[in-house]
């Protein structure tokens, strides 16, 4: 396992260079211009003013390199130098990754100020998703065909299908223009520092969190009832009943178990998707996460800022992928990695 | 061992009702009837007055840095107009209002000197930067300095092109000297486009490192009515009143200016919910937009500036036959078969309802207009007004009349053998091919079949000189978009004159899409760069506009306008077409 592990992080480094080669090639390549977003009045000669003071008449590879440097160097002294409040070298003069749709602002500095608000959102929409999907799947499958396992079914083929856009109108129109009770606009300035602000953070967070939850619930009950319906005509579960265990114990501690194998996997690769936010919500309900910051980035032409984040959540997917592979080997006893 | 799994399974379930307990919690609350309902309101009321008076403006588009120096969009000048200020500003009229200035230099009052070579400024007294330092004539300089500096890449040095130097006379006077004579010499410092940033705050941030600027970008000084305490990138601004502000104080105590999300949404958040009082720029269906209105809170208030959407009429013959020679002018010698006669392009105007366009089509965001110079008031000539009634009969008439027919009986009518087909493009989007389909339906009364295309609009407006879909190679009959001059036309106007003809010599560089010559423009134009504000300046843009609207080059449709939507209790609201809509903020109370 240990060598296993060595290994694989070893093949990691290679991997991510490769990534962050053809994203930023592709970026580079791709048509479009960061001048394209500005008023139609400006002239060629001041738009091409504009792009050399963003550095983009450099070759590829000088850019390339530049930015290797900058976020593989530069970017992390910078962190470290701020999580600590100490100085390493000339800190001052260090070249960090700047937007260019916010010229100046370390691209690092608008992701950190974003990763809060998408974690609170997605993650808690996550976390809600299991918390109702798992106990929903389980009971369909061990109730197979019961009104349960119908109605649960059709529930979950609605969340499933519908897209989050219309949900989520769906829940400002009923909610906020019709009832009322939830704010439509997610205040990304509250500050929670006593109880009537939490309940506030509650109310504001209680739309996307929704929306979001309904769709991953959806996916995640579909997936738990198919897991265990696969597990319950096992041998293994027959010899169980046979010794005389209760139907409770023989679902939790033996079809259960099993079952989970597979959904904690599914689970921890889609671990990156909270970090890479949901664009989609997170625009509709104006939550300032990265999901609007990437698709805001896109929209502005906004290169080094887009490279970034799509990068981050590279990374995060290549070490997700590890981490589920793991814990597949840690669960799995039948699965032994060497 | 059975008993922990039990518990097990107990824990799950508590889980689950936690779960559910909190999802259902905020909805059982105001279900106990209308007076808790009430309870709540005032106890929300009461919460507003300990958090104090706060304005809360919805743009969708969220601002990337509060200025319009590092970053082009609408929303980052208007982001910056709340606390930044020019000398001088436009109001919704289109005339010059004095702002950090004493008065608007003019040729009478001796501040534009009579060889239209410099114009001189003077401070207001006392003005102070929103930290209390002094506002002084060198910020005024080295704002020019900073914003003409090529490797700033200043989004907003158009305004300074021109411009020889800017000198500080004394502590509150500053002279600008131009490198030629300039009848408009109002285009530097008046506007939210080129406000005046403090020399001490951005003394480092000139050229190259203006990128590595992330404090000064983000915060910059301002001498408004309000001052910047907060900015969170692509998201939100938040301001407090500034006590060094030289008007009377600002009524709010927190303005909150936040981005993100779809205009419709916007829209519904003022008009619905009331949860914003002002959003921005509201690009919806008008019956939408109507709809939303109908709920009481709010109400949709329009600007407007100079933008027109207009077709364009090709002068020359753009026939796929030519190969590389379509829709090239070849001094004069490649003319368009029909649309040059004059009563076709004439019958082809006279056969559009306007009116039905603009009130179907753009609603709140539009005008009818016979113009391609729609504004400012005294630049407008009344002399095509006729346009505005739809006259089919009329249109018919004159084609018969200078012997166009349809001879062989299929509809459609010939000149000189050829038959009426024409090809229109325009950009992908709902209402231009609504407004299409409707002049395809009209232009068919009159015997002209009309071809419609679109392109989408990252292809169409995209420039790339290899596409065949671009407005400046302009293949096809006709196409439809907008443009608009800025306050003083003349800019506009300027890309009109012959030498602006686009062809494969300049790359299609010239602003003189529809190809079109006219001596008597170039002459006009000419008198027009040497002539001062006033009436013979006004009278000028008149004859132009005429010539250019009278020849058929263009053929005008819709004055369009900005559609923003404010609260019923917001007071002092001034939408402005020509400047920020933020202009007025200090004036902005309940």
């Amino acid at each position: 396992m240990g060598q296993y592990l060595v290994r694989r992080i070893l093949t990691i480094i290679p991997t991510l260079i490769a990534i962050s080669f053809v994203i930023f090639a592709v970026l580079d390549l791709a048509p479009g211009d960061p001048t394209s977003a500005l008023p139609e009045t400006i002239r060629p000669e001041i738009r091409q003013q504009i792009r050399k003071a963003m550095g983009l008449d450099e070759p590829f590879p000088v850019k390339y390199g530049l930015w290797m440097r900058q976020f593989f160097v530069n970017e992390p002294l910078s962190l470290i130098e701020n999580a600590f409040d100490i100085q390493i070298g000339d800190g001052e003069k260090r070249l960090r990754v700047t937007s260019w749709g916010s010229r100046g602002v370390p691209v690092m500095d608008m992701i950190l100020e974003r990763v809060p608000q998408t974690l609170w959102v997605v993650g808690l929409a996550y976390l809600v998703a299991i918390v109702i999907a798992v106990p929903i799947g389980v009971i369909s499958a061990i109730r197979q065909y019961s009104i349960f396992d119908q109605v649960g079914t059709f529930i979950s083929l609605i969340g499933y299908s519908i897209p989050t856009f219309f949900t989520g109108l769906l829940m400002i129109l009923l909610f906020s223009v019709k009832l009322k009770w939830f704010p439509m606009i997610y205040d990304t300035n509250l500050q929670v520092v006593d109880w009537r602000s939490f309940v506030e953070q509650l109310r504001q967070s209680a739309m996307p969190v929704a929306v979001l939850g309904f769709f991953q619930a959806a996916i995640l009950a579909r997936f738990t009832r198919s897991s265990m319906l696969d597990n319950i005509p096992m041998d293994y579960v027959r010899t169980a009943t046979a010794k005389g265990f209760r139907e409770r114990y023989v679902v939790i501690r033996h079809i259960l178990r099993n079952s989970l194998i597979p959904v904690v996997t599914l689970i921890a690769l889609g671990i990156p998707a909270i970090f890479s936010g949901a664009i989609i919500t997170e625009q509709i309900f104006r939550v300032n996460g990265l999901g609007a910051l990437l698709i805001g980035a896109i929209q502005l032409n906004d290169i080094p800022l887009v490279q970034t984040v799509t990068f981050i959540f590279a990374c995060l997917i290549v070490v997700f992928n590890l981490i589920a592979d793991v814990i597949y080997g840690i669960l799995d006893p039948r699965i032994r990695y060497s | 061992m059975m008993r922990r799994h039990i518990s097990y399974l107990r824990v799950v379930a508590l889980l689950l009702t936690m779960a559910l307990l909190l999802a259902a919690c905020p909805a059982a609350a105001p279900a106990g009837g209308e007076s808790m309902a009430a309870d709540e309101e005032m106890a929300e009321e009461e919460a507003m007055e300990e958090e104090g008076k706060v304005l809360t403006i919805l743009y969708w588009q969220a601002a990337s840095l509060p200025g319009p120096y590092l970053s082009g969009g609408t929303k980052d000048q208007d982001a910056g107009a709340i606390t930044l200020e020019p000398l001088a500003n436009y109001d919704p009229n289109g005339t010059i209002v004095p702002r950090l200035a004493v008065e608007i230099p003019t040729i009478e009052n001796g501040g534009v000197s009579e060889d239209l070579m410099t114009i001189t400024w003077t401070l207001k007294e006392g003005l102070l930067w929103s930290d209390g330092s002094n506002v002084t004539s060198e910020d005024v300089v080295f704002t020019w300095q900073y914003c003409s500096t090529e490797e700033t890449g200043c989004t907003a040095s158009e305004a300074f092109l021109g411009i020889e130097s800017v000198e500080a006379i004394d502590d509150r006077t500053i002279r600008i000297t131009f490198d030629s004579p300039t009848p408009y010499p109002y285009n530097a410092f008046v506007g939210a486009n080129t406000p005046i940033i403090s020399s001490v705050q951005f003394a480092d941030c000139v050229g190259a490192a203006a990128q590595t600027c992330n404090e000064q970008n983000t915060a910059p000084l301002g001498t408004g009515p309000y001052r910047i305490i907060d900015f969170k990138v692509n998201d939100v601004a938040v301001y407090e009143r500034n006590p060094h502000y030289h008007g009377d104080p600002a009524y709010f105590d927190t303005v909150i200016f936040k981005g993100g999300g779809d205009a419709a949404s916007a829209a519904r958040a003022v008009l619905e919910t009331g949860e914003a009082d002002y959003a921005w720029n509201l690009q919806v269906e008008p019956d939408i937009l109507r709809d939303m209105e109908a709920a009481g809170l709010g109400t949709v208030i329009s600007a407007f500036a100079g933008y027109v959407e207009r077709v364009l009429v090709n002068q020359t013959n753009p026939h796929s036959d030519l190969g590389d020679d379509r829709s090239e002018y070849m001094g004069g010698d490649n003319p368009h078969p029909f649309l040059t006669f004059a009563p076709i392009p004439q019958a082809m105007s006279m056969a559009i309802d306007r009116t039905l366009i603009s009130e179907q089509l753009y609603g709140f965001a539009g005008q009818p207009t016979c113009n391609v110079i729609p504004a400012p008031l005294h630049y407008v000539s009344d002399s095509n007004d006729a346009c505005l009634t739809q006259d089919i009969d009329g249109a018919n008439a004159l084609l018969d009349e200078n012997g166009v027919l349809d001879s062989d009986g299929d509809g459609i009518r010939e000149y000189n053998g050829i038959p009426l087909k024409i090809s229109y493009q325009t950009s992908t989007n709902s209402v231009r091919q609504k407004t299409q389909a409707l002049l395809r339906q009209w232009w068919l009364q009159i015997g002209i079949e009309t071809e419609l295309i679109n392109h989408d609009a990252s292809v169409f407006f995209g420039g790339d000189p290899n596409s065949p879909d671009t407005y400046q190679k302009f293949y096809t009959d006709l196409q439809m978009y907008t443009t608009g001059p800025t306050i003083d036309p003349q800019q506009h106007l300027s890309n009109w004159i012959c030498e602006q003809i686009p062809m494969r010599g300049n790359s299609w560089g010239g602003g003189n899409i529809f190809r079109g010559c006219n001596v008597e423009y170039d002459a006009l134009f000419e008198q027009l760069t040497q002539t001062p504000v006033g009436p013979d300046r006004e009278a000028l843009v008149k004859q132009l506009n005429d010539i250019n609207v009278q020849s058929f080059y263009q053929i005008p449709l819709v004055y369009r306008g900005e559609v923003s939507a404010q609260l019923n209790t917001l007071k002092g609201v001034w939408i402005n077409g020509w400047d920020s809509q933020m202009w007025n903020v200090g004036d902005w109370h309940r």
